[in-house]
């Protein structure tokens, strides 16, 4: 559109440039921060230039944080839930989708309703299901008086027990649980024509075959998309990692964990100056797999980002 | 009402050309439908004269204003687009009278004329609907009414109708044609339908690949095809066109398979010894018992006025019309004559109308 | 909506639902039941099992002070990034909507902070706000009173807020953008040809045309700064100095596994989910209200 208008083309650019400014500034702070010694960052000044100590501090950082070991932990556990995600929820919508059971609606709601509840709000019996994930079971068990029965029957006393405390399966399984991707996929099923599913059967293809030689090759971009969400959802895990990673000198636990153990707080562990310069080395090195997966996947990311909140 | 002139205007996006050099003059009140198939720079034109799009190259005159770098808001242009592209969270009548409103007129003013543009329109019972919960008519019409509020120079269309059913769009041509008389106002269409053309034209412009082909009246372009582009675009089904040669000894022009058509003397002075593009019109022929041009026929299409005769005319195809309650005998072949009137030239190498 | 076509083998498609169903069964149904379960009664000091008490949990935590002060913090907080995120995000995308030369560049870099791993920018701002190295260093030097977010808990409190809209404004301006991007361009033509300049566009058809967006942000950002700050303020503050940024989650988070009152924990988890699922329903009449464009 022909539009002659230099006063406002000027102010956006401003606000663009300032916006950009924003973003770049605070990393770049962090950057100068991880190139200089304890003694030049305590210097109490704006630190504008960097410094030659990046590998030094790199290093350090790498050291003192096990970011090697957290580092893995943390791209199993995102790895685990953004795979994990992608099957079940395909899986799940397409039974919710293409067969008709009886309590299908009801079933449908019970996954629906899980969107609205984050771990973060259940977080404590959460946590005391995955110290024993057979918890449930054993209280359906005794609760109904059949552990009795059993006991009875058999001698044999049931005590079902399955700790995922310090485990990758315990990282992973509660971050699945919701119904995020399974309404990614639903919509798009949806959006499947019928017309295919009966051309597939005439061809003598079966639920399985429908599935993985049909719609999963069409919903390829969504799955790029839940995959990229997912994969920096789970990165992006703080509270649920911290609790379910108790034994820090065995198991370990996810990088972004470990961060705050690079600059103690004076609340908890009685504080000093954190070395400010070994804390921002290691901030780059956890900040940096998400950044990466954002900058090669934008497309994905962004599409992932709308299609799954709304 | 004001003149719109194009001069050499050409649009280049990136390398790719899709206008090149367009000269067009437009007559105040005229109303012009531009023609051509998708893709062939028609709509990007009439942006450009919109002002939505930049021209690349050229100049654009509305009245004697050149307009080139001027803003949509500037150039007296209304436009009435494919999908209407109505406000959604307006009412109709806030639609219609948007452009009082940001041209800051008074509230009671307004709302007259947008009674008056209503009430002509047909829209009265409907200004406090949202454009939602209107037919696809009526939000066509709430587009024109949109477009004619600000009494514009220049009204245009960018294939208004395109988005109606069949039954619709010749309703609403008509009344397009009729609001057109009323108004006189300058008015540029463009469509791909040359029925639409046909109807509502002062004169057609028929463009293709990014240049025009023919610039003239409804009966010019379908009886006088500028090009064999023009004749195959025009006309349904399109003009015949068979490649033949001139023979200005023997005064005909002979097909590959040695049929012959004769040519008068006025013919034949207009051309040249060598090959020529024959082309003449379905329905502009005779079936005769004997003699003239021998067609294999093929197939029969019949559309209750008329039946449409599918048939090789030396290995090429050809269609002949003939009256649908003619008596008609399904046969190898037909044998038609062409009165030299209805016989049309075009040169093989440059397609353009030869006499 | 329904498929006309399904497949008839009922246990198959049972199968396929199986896994889900038991893993949101153990992972959010259990434990949501547990809470309520722990929230109503209360653990024996001896061990044999646990004892109703009704709404005493609740009448307890509602009387608490500090509690109070978690919710009121928590509304500040989600009024405060609500509005920063969402001022600047919205800023930004109308911008970048204008399609100005270079504007692919800087929609790109816009969305990166969101990829920024929350922890990580706290630990960034901790650093850039820090009294002892930060960007206020040198003033702090010369007056410890100006910036001390150790003491002071309205400078802890901004602290918190800075980090988090910085990161939350990447994810407003991404749907911002996006919502602007499916208005159609006609319209925005159209308007131009009735005479609306950019500025009167922008208030009269592209504000107007995106509010379905931004009530669905609202509700996002308010619900999602309950839940998220946990990592952002564990890192900056702890929840400190005094108290001054102990956020609902916090405090659940504290009261349980550090002060082991699960069934004070569970009362105000019942309580936050209350309020989650309040807002969630509010999100969803907007949603079904969102403008369809024809």
């Amino acid at each position: 559109m022909i539009e002659r208008t230099p006063l406002l083309n000027t102010a956006t650019y401003a606000v663009l440039l300032l916006g950009a400014l924003s973003v770049f500034v605070p990393l770049w702070l962090v950057y100068v921060g991880a190139t200089l010694t304890v003694r030049e960052i305590n210097i109490p000044e704006l630190h504008l230039f960097p410094g030659d100590h990046l590998f030094d501090n790199l290093q350090a950082a790498w050291a003192r944080g096990h970011l090697g070991g957290r580092l893995a932990n943390s791209l199993i556990m995102s790895l685990g839930v953004a795979t994990g995600k992608v099957v079940m929820s395909a899986i799940t919508a397409f039974g919710l989708v293409y067969f008709r059971f009886p309590g299908r609606m009801l079933i449908f709601w019970m996954i629906f309703i899980t969107l609205m509840l984050p771990l973060e709000v259940r977080i404590v019996p959460t946590y005391a299901v995955a110290a024993n994930a057979l918890w449930p079971f054993q209280t359906i068990l005794d609760v109904t008086g059949l552990s009795t029965v059993i006991a009875a029957l058999t001698g044999v006393q049931v005590a079902l027990e399955w700790n995922l405390l310090n485990s990758y399966t315990g990282l992973i399984l509660p971050l699945i649980a919701t119904a995020t991707g399974t309404f990614l996929y639903r919509q798009f099923f949806l959006t499947v024509p019928d017309e295919l599913l009966e051309a597939a059967r005439m061809d003598g293809a079966g639920p399985f075959r429908f599935l993985t030689e049909f719609l999963l090759p069409l919903s390829r971009a969504n799955m790029a998309a839940l995959f990229t969400i997912m994969f920096l959802y789970a990165w992006n895990q703080y509270l649920w990692p911290l609790l379910a990673t108790p034994d820090r000198a065995g198991f370990g636990t996810t990088s972004v964990v470990e961060l705050k153990m690079l600059a103690p707080s004076v609340l908890t562990n009685g504080g000093g100056t954190p070395d400010w310069n070994v804390a921002m080395a290691g901030c780059l090195i956890v900040m940096l797999p998400p950044l990466l997966l954002v900058a090669f996947m934008q497309r994905y990311f962004v599409r992932g980002l709308i299609a799954t909140e709304k | 009402m004001a003149a719109v002139t194009l001069r050499r205007v050409k649009k280049n996006y990136g390398p790719t050309t899709v206008v090149h050099g367009v000269d067009l003059e437009i007559n105040a009140g005229e109303f012009v439908v531009i023609l051509g198939p998708s893709g062939c720079g028609k709509s990007t034109l009439l942006r450009m004269i919109a002002g939505l799009e930049a021209i690349t190259d050229g100049e654009i005159a509305i009245g004697e204003k050149i307009v080139n770098t001027l803003e949509p808001r500037e150039r007296g242009c209304a436009m009435v687009f494919q999908n209407y592209a109505l406000y959604p969270h307006m009412t109709v009548a806030e639609n219609i009278g948007y452009a009082l409103k940001v041209a800051g007129m008074g509230k009671a003013e307004r709302t007259a004329r947008i009674k008056a543009v209503g009430d002509m329109l047909g829209l009265t019972e409907f200004l406090e609907r949202k454009p939602m919960q209107l037919s696809g008519g009526q939000r066509q019409r709430v587009a024109m009414g949109r477009a004619m509020i600000r009494e514009p120079d220049v009204f245009l269309y960018d294939e208004p109708l395109s988005n109606l059913d069949a039954r619709l769009r010749v309703a609403m041509r008509v009344e397009i044609r009729r609001l057109h008389q009323r108004l006189g106002t300058t008015s540029l269409f463009v469509t791909h339908d040359q029925v639409e053309a046909m109807t509502l034209a002062d004169r057609i412009v028929v463009m293709n690949k990014g240049i025009i082909e023919q610039v003239g009246t409804p009966d010019e372009v379908y009886h006088r095809p500028a090009s064999t582009y023009v004749a195959g675009f025009v006309g349904s089904p399109g003009l015949n066109l068979l490649h033949a040669t001139v023979d200005k000894a023997a005064l005909c022009i002979r097909f590959k398979d040695g049929q012959s058509i004769a040519l008068d003397q006025e013919q034949a002075a207009s051309l040249s010894d060598g090959p020529v593009v024959f082309g003449f019109r379905a329905e502009q022929t005779q079936v005769v018992e004997q003699g003239g041009l021998k067609i294999a026929s093929s197939f029969n299409e019949a559309l209750g006025s008329s039946r449409l005769l599918h048939g090789l005319l030396a290995d090429e195809e050809a269609v002949i019309s003939i009256p649908g309650d003619q008596p008609f005998n399904v046969t190898s072949s037909i044998n038609v004559t062409i009165p030299s009137k209805a016989m049309h030239f075009f040169d093989p190498e440059s397609g353009r109308r030869i006499g | 909506m329904e498929k006309r076509a399904t497949f008839s083998k009922t246990s198959v498609g049972v199968m396929f639902v199986l896994p889900q169903i038991l893993l949101v069964f153990t992972f959010f149904y259990w434990p949501t039941g547990a809470a309520l379960y722990w929230a109503f009664t209360l653990e024996r000091p001896w061990g044999g099992g646990n004892e109703w008490v009704g709404l005493d949990n609740f009448r307890q935590v509602f009387a608490d002070r500090a509690y109070w002060g978690s919710i009121i913090r928590s509304i500040i907080f989600a009024g405060a990034t609500s509005f920063l995120s969402m001022g600047f995000g919205l800023l930004l995308a109308v911008a970048c909507d204008r399609g100005l030369k270079f504007y692919q560049a800087f929609r790109t870099v816009f969305v990166w902070p969101y990829a920024v791993v929350a922890p990580a920018a706290a630990l960034a701002f901790r650093f850039i706000f820090a009294p002892e190295a930060g960007i206020f260093s040198a003033l702090v030097k010369s007056n410890h009173e100006f910036w001390n977010p150790a003491q002071n808990g309205y400078h802890a409190m901004t602290m918190i807020i800075v980090c988090y809209s910085w990161k939350y404004a990447a994810y407003c301006f991404i749907f911002f953008l996006a919502a602007l991007q499916a208005i159609p361009r006609s319209v925005i033509e159209a308007s131009a040809l009735d005479g609306a300049g950019v500025l009167r566009r922008v208030r009269d058809i592209q504000l107007p045309l995106i509010t379905p967006t931004f009530f669905f942000l609202l509700v996002i950002s308010i619900t999602d700064s309950f839940q998220d700050s946990f990592g952002i303020v564990d890192v900056m503050t702890d929840g400190g100095p005094a108290k001054a940024t102990e956020f609902m989650v916090y405090k659940i988070y504290f009261d349980g596994f550090r002060g082991l009152d699960y069934s004070g924990a569970a009362a105000q988890s019942i309580v936050l989910m209350f309020l989650m699922m309040v807002l969630t329903f509010f999100q969803f009449r907007f949603i079904e209200r969102r403008i369809h464009y024809s």
